[in-house]
């Protein structure tokens, strides 16, 4: 699946600078693919840039290549819409380490033209914004009216704060977090191992072969999406109900709608990710801390952020970046004085509350995006 | 905004233009943006209400959701010029603290406060021998917000115990301004600016 994935053409630029990576290594070039939506002003101030989430991709609000469904937050962008695109210049890059258009492990080792599969250098959520940050200014896009994020987005827009604090008007936080917790890791690992553990990862170097680590990669996603949702959600969808059959077939086939459900989520999501981009992206989530190279004291990583708006929102059921992580960047904000709003908003979704259906958020992102005075 | 509460529309009258200004229990945000039309004051809220924060925040006013028995402590010293505190003293556990807080947080502050020593309160208890119910105070004892009901004269006790000054003083009767020194039966509204002794 994954050779397919690698098919498609996605509108990109290779920008031929280096970009230092906090590894200690550096790319010599960058390959980012971006989708925007809505005009850009004359004077080039319209631009809200929106990160994307771990599996998240560049298709916002256009049907995705690989699978045809409308984007991901097709409900929040558009015109009239509460990220409003006959106001503002959306744009919406793929973020580095990933497999669609920008620069990741699949992408060709200069010198053998083969997929340089491990040997891409592990990437950061402050490296993903360095090469955000290197396609605005090919766009000639030098401050940005907003950066929004929800899950790993916000940490993006939490490291677009604390690295460019200049180059943003305001930030939208949802569900999100400024560090990774150890159950965030935990959860994480278990994905990575499910993916390495598959004998057609091979090392990673699955690319030129007939064979992709397509089980390891399903598993890991069924893992993550039940951490996606809430225990309430998943009651109320599929409680104990029993698949296309009356009684239980004393027998592993998936007896119960959830097991069944989550199969389908596992095997669909093979089709449009690649099992070493995911182990990339979580590793870069899981070294996120914003506050580790100050001490621990998050107020220093946002202390250059003052002038910047915030907006942060969690959901009451989501276990996964629960309310007290985004309770503790409002504390920071506070000691820097920054302008912050946050809301706990109510919502049966769990995390994917951010992608789904909750009236409130939307008027929350178009007042944030709007309050121009 | 000609529709401010008259407590609200006093503060928005007397606090200074271009201020930092913390709105304690902003609801809606009403006065915020009063503030913020009015007196070029970007002034920041907090709020326990969701469905109240989130039409504050739908227009672009910086609410964070807390609670001022808790929360107030996550402000550092000085942060602001001024406190505003209305309408949410007697909800608050520990009044008292929630003064000291105010004022740890900004060299003077604004509280509001129904009088319970209003007429139509003392007359309601002594005719009746119940809790009151008036315009002012309009739930019954049982499901009342008003943990700490407080007086004018209870109110000025206290800033005296703890050394802080008075800056000014409003008291209202329904709409329109009473005396101070009726101010104690007359008032079924006090409206403090007080300061760091």
């Amino acid at each position: 699946m994954a050779s397919l994935l690698h098919q498609i053409q996605h509108q990109s630029v290779t920008i031929p600078a280096a970009l230092p990576l906090d590894s200690g290594q550096s790319l010599p070039s960058v390959t980012i693919a971006w989708q925007s939506y809505g005009a850009l002003d004359p004077d080039r101030s319209n631009a809200v840039l929106i990160c994307h989430a771990l599996t998240g991709d560049q298709y916002v609000a256009s049907d995705h290549p690989a699978t045809g469904k409308p984007g991901w937050w097709a409900r929040m962008v558009g015109p009239g819409k509460p990220i409003d695109t006959d106001r503002f210049h959306v744009i919406c890059a793929n973020v580095l380490g990933s497999c669609m258009g920008s620069s990741g492990p699949a992408t060709p080792d200069a010198a053998t033209g083969a997929p340089l599969g491990m040997a891409f250098p592990v990437i950061t959520i402050a490296d993903m914004v360095r090469a955000q940050a290197m396609l605005l200014d090919h766009l000639g896009i030098e401050r940005l009216h907003a950066v929004i994020g929800g899950s790993m987005g916000g940490m993006q827009t939490l490291a677009w704060a604390a690295s460019y604090p200049e180059r943003l008007r305001s930030a939208i936080v949802i569900a999100s977090a400024a560090r990774h917790s150890a159950q965030n890791i935990a959860f994480h690992e278990v994905g990575r191992q499910a993916i390495m553990a598959d004998p057609d990862w091979q090392g990673g170097q699955y690319y030129g072969s007939a064979r992709a680590p397509t089980k390891g990669l399903a598993v890991a996603r069924m893992a993550a999406h039940i951490t996606y949702l809430s225990e309430e959600g998943l009651t109320e969808k599929f409680g104990r109900r029993l698949q296309a059959r009356d009684i239980k077939s004393f027998g592993f086939d998936a007896d119960f709608q959830i097991e069944s459900y989550l199969r389908h989520q596992g095997l669909a999501f093979t089709d449009r990710f690649d099992a070493n981009a995911y182990l990339y992206i979580t590793r870069a989530m899981d070294y996120f801390d914003l506050a580790e190279p100050h001490d621990g004291r998050l107020a220093g990583a946002l202390a250059n952020a003052k002038d910047v708006r915030f907006t942060l929102v969690s959901f009451d059921t989501d276990w996964l970046y629960p309310t007290a992580e985004s309770r503790r960047i409002v504390q920071a904000l506070h000691s820097v004085g920054a302008a912050a709003s946050f809301v706990e908003l109510s919502a049966p979704f769990g995390h994917d509350s951010f992608l789904l259906d909750v009236p409130a958020l939307d008027r929350i992102v178009a007042g944030a995006l709007g309050a121009g005075w | 905004m000609s529709a401010l509460r008259p407590d609200l529309r006093i503060i928005a009258d007397a606090i200074p233009a271009g201020v930092r200004a913390l709105d304690i229990g902003c609801g809606d945000g009403a006065l915020m943006a009063e503030l913020r039309a009015g007196k070029q004051i970007d002034a920041r809220g907090l709020e326990i209400d969701a469905a109240a924060i989130e039409a504050a925040m739908a227009q672009g006013l910086s609410v964070v959701q807390g609670d001022a028995n808790r929360d107030l402590a996550d402000y550092p010293d000085d942060a602001f010029d001024y406190a505003i505190l209305s309408q949410t003293l007697q909800t608050t556990e520990r009044p008292d603290r929630v003064v000291g807080e105010l004022l740890r947080i900004a060299p003077r502050a604004f509280v509001s406060f129904p009088n319970f020593a209003h007429w139509r309160v003392r007359l309601s208890l002594l005719w009746t021998g119940r809790m009151p119910v008036t315009r002012l105070l309009p739930v019954a004892w049982y499901e009342t917000p008003n943990i700490h009901h407080v007086t004018v004269r209870d109110f000025r006790e206290l800033l005296r115990e703890k050394g802080i000054r008075v800056e000014g003083a409003w008291y209202l009767s329904g709409d329109k301004p009473t005396s101070a020194a009726a101010a104690s039966w007359r008032a079924e509204h006090a409206i403090f600016l007080i300061a760091r002794g």
